[in-house]
């Protein structure tokens, strides 16, 4: 790889892609780990009400400042990220499992083919945040609901690129080789297929997870994802809104930048990873 | 054994036949040259015969019988280019024995080292990997060997040593050959016998 230097403004001047990307995935790698992990850590008492100091606004003592219970915001914030993070996870994943069966099924034959094509299409021609709505309705709330929704209406892209890739794979010369040596489909499919797909199944995992934290966010802002009483950053968000008018903006704007943030994160590390595994693969 | 391909016509688009009414006959041990003009339709008759290419007319078979399809094919295709045949995320010791566990006497026969084994494929130069498409392809369970023009990329001395290995290796194991190629003075030097495809096909 040459150090094309793509990048050149910044922190990163002098890192060629692959090290900026290494970089930036371990720093924020550790940054979202640090967030979950200091969920465990959080003892009760720094969540507990405290009327003496209700409706402080950001100080050294309450960077986040409090709210109308005397909560300390930035507490709540690192609690209801690390929710959303450990719920982008299970819904991403979930997800991605999805793709991966349907992408499979639809390289059986034409029938399954058109079918998955088919079920791509009816759910990419409803909203999103119905859809999620719905399923999370449906499944009756909570975090199952949630959970689900988001998970069953992120896996369309990522079967769409596990179906061309494969469609492509098909016509590789190896292919028709193995096939000359009587291997069955399914063992073509996992020892041949896999190991080009799994960097796409990484890949599309990490990807799904800042649409799957704010689709649960929003969810939840709505009323329809998380119960009031768990610490998600939804929750946080719509119960701010009462307080705006009376210019505790505090409530809403430190949660809502740190969730952007973490969205942005898993953004970059994302896209990074894209740009280096997609004009020159590992071992081509 | 014979291996017979008759009355195969083909084509990739309709009303523009590439093969009419071919036919093609070879026998075990046989080392039969074809030649053929590029494009003249060679690649395509080798994939139709080794069971790349189904979508045909006429027949294909061995020993009057039709070539089963899902288990190992006797009729085994080696490729011009032999960096398509291998799978990239593939160490060279999986690819090479996917077919069959390749014994020590197969690859002392082709000159493949023991340090390829555990490179990949973008590690090797394509007169290396053709070895092992080769070693690859010739298993216990092969019958005819289709070389589709498989030492155009290689120098003369490459090229030399290799058809030696084959032409060993073949004889030994009474495998019949087609070798295709558009070069005439290696037709002639290795085959027995050679057929033009201009003169077999109608088309
Ligand atoms: N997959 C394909 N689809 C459409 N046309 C093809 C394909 N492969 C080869 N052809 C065409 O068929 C003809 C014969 O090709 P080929 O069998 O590769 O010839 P040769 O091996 O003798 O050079 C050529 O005109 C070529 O362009
Ligand atoms: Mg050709």
């Amino acid at each position: 790889m040459t150090a094309s230097g793509t990048i050149s403004k910044g922190l990163f001047r002098g890192f060629n892609l692959r090290q900026k990307t290494i970089l930036l995935t371990s720093f924020i790698s550790l940054l979202l780990i640090a967030i979950v992990a200091s969920n465990f850590f959080i003892d009760n008492r720094s969540m507990s009400t405290d009327f003496e100091s209700k409706n402080l606004a950001p100080s050294f003592d309450h960077p986040f400042g409090t709210d109308w219970m005397g909560r300390d915001m930035f507490i709540r914030t690192l609690g209801g990220l690390g929710l959303s993070i450990m719920i982008g996870a299970i819904a991403s994943t979930i997800s991605t499992i999805l793709s991966i069966i349907l992408g499979l099924l639809s390289s059986v034959g034409k029938i399954e083919d058109s079918f998955v094509s088919w079920l791509v299409d009816v759910f990419l021609s409803i909203p999103h945040l119905l859809l999620i709505i719905l399923i999370s309705i449906g499944l009756g709330g909570g975090a199952t609901g949630v959970i689900m929704g988001v998970a069953f209406t992120h896996w369309t892209s990522l079967t769409r690129i596990v179906r061309a890739e494969i469609k492509q794979l098909k016509t590789q010369g190896y292919i028709q080789v193995s096939r000359n040596f009587g291997k069955s489909k399914w063992w073509i499919a996992v020892k041949h297929f896999m190991p080009h797909l799994i960097p796409q199944f990484i890949l599309g995992t990490i990807l799904m997870f800042p649409h799957a934290i704010l689709h649960e966010a929003s969810v939840t802002f709505l009323g329809f994802g998380l119960s009031p009483h768990e610490p998600a950053i939804g929750i946080i968000l719509s119960e701010s809104m009462r307080y705006l008018s009376a210019g505790y903006w505090w409530l809403a704007f430190f949660p809502g930048l740190s969730l952007l943030i973490v969205v942005l994160s898993f953004d970059m590390i994302g896209e990074n990873l894209d740009k280096l595994m997609n004009p020159k693969k590992a071992h081509e | 054994m014979y291996l017979k391909a008759e009355n195969i016509s083909f084509g990739y688009k309709k009303d523009n036949w590439i093969l009419r009414n071919v036919n093609i006959s070879l026998g075990s041990g046989e080392v039969l040259g074809l030649i053929g003009d590029s494009g003249s339709g060679k690649s395509t008759l080798c994939k139709i015969l080794s069971g790349y290419e189904t979508n045909y007319n006429g027949t294909v078979s061995l020993d009057g019988k039709k070539i089963p399809s899902g288990i190992y094919n006797p009729v085994q295709l080696i490729f011009q280019h032999p960096e398509k045949a291998v799978n990239p995320k593939w160490k060279m010791k999986d690819i090479l024995n996917e077919g069959h566990i390749v014994s020590q006497e197969l690859l002392e026969s082709f000159g493949i080292k023991e340090n390829w084994l555990n490179r990949w494929p973008n590690e090797l130069s394509g007169g290396e990997l053709q070895r092992f498409a080769l070693a690859r392809a010739l298993g216990p369970g092969t019958k005819f060997l289709i070389a589709d023009e498989i030492t155009t990329m290689v120098d003369a001395i490459t090229q030399a040593q290799i058809w030696e290995s084959i032409l060993n290796i073949v004889e030994e194991l009474n495998i019949g050959v087609l070798v295709v190629s558009h070069d005439k003075n290696l037709i002639n030097k290795l085959c027995h016998d050679v057929l033009h495809l201009s003169d077999i096909n109608t088309g």
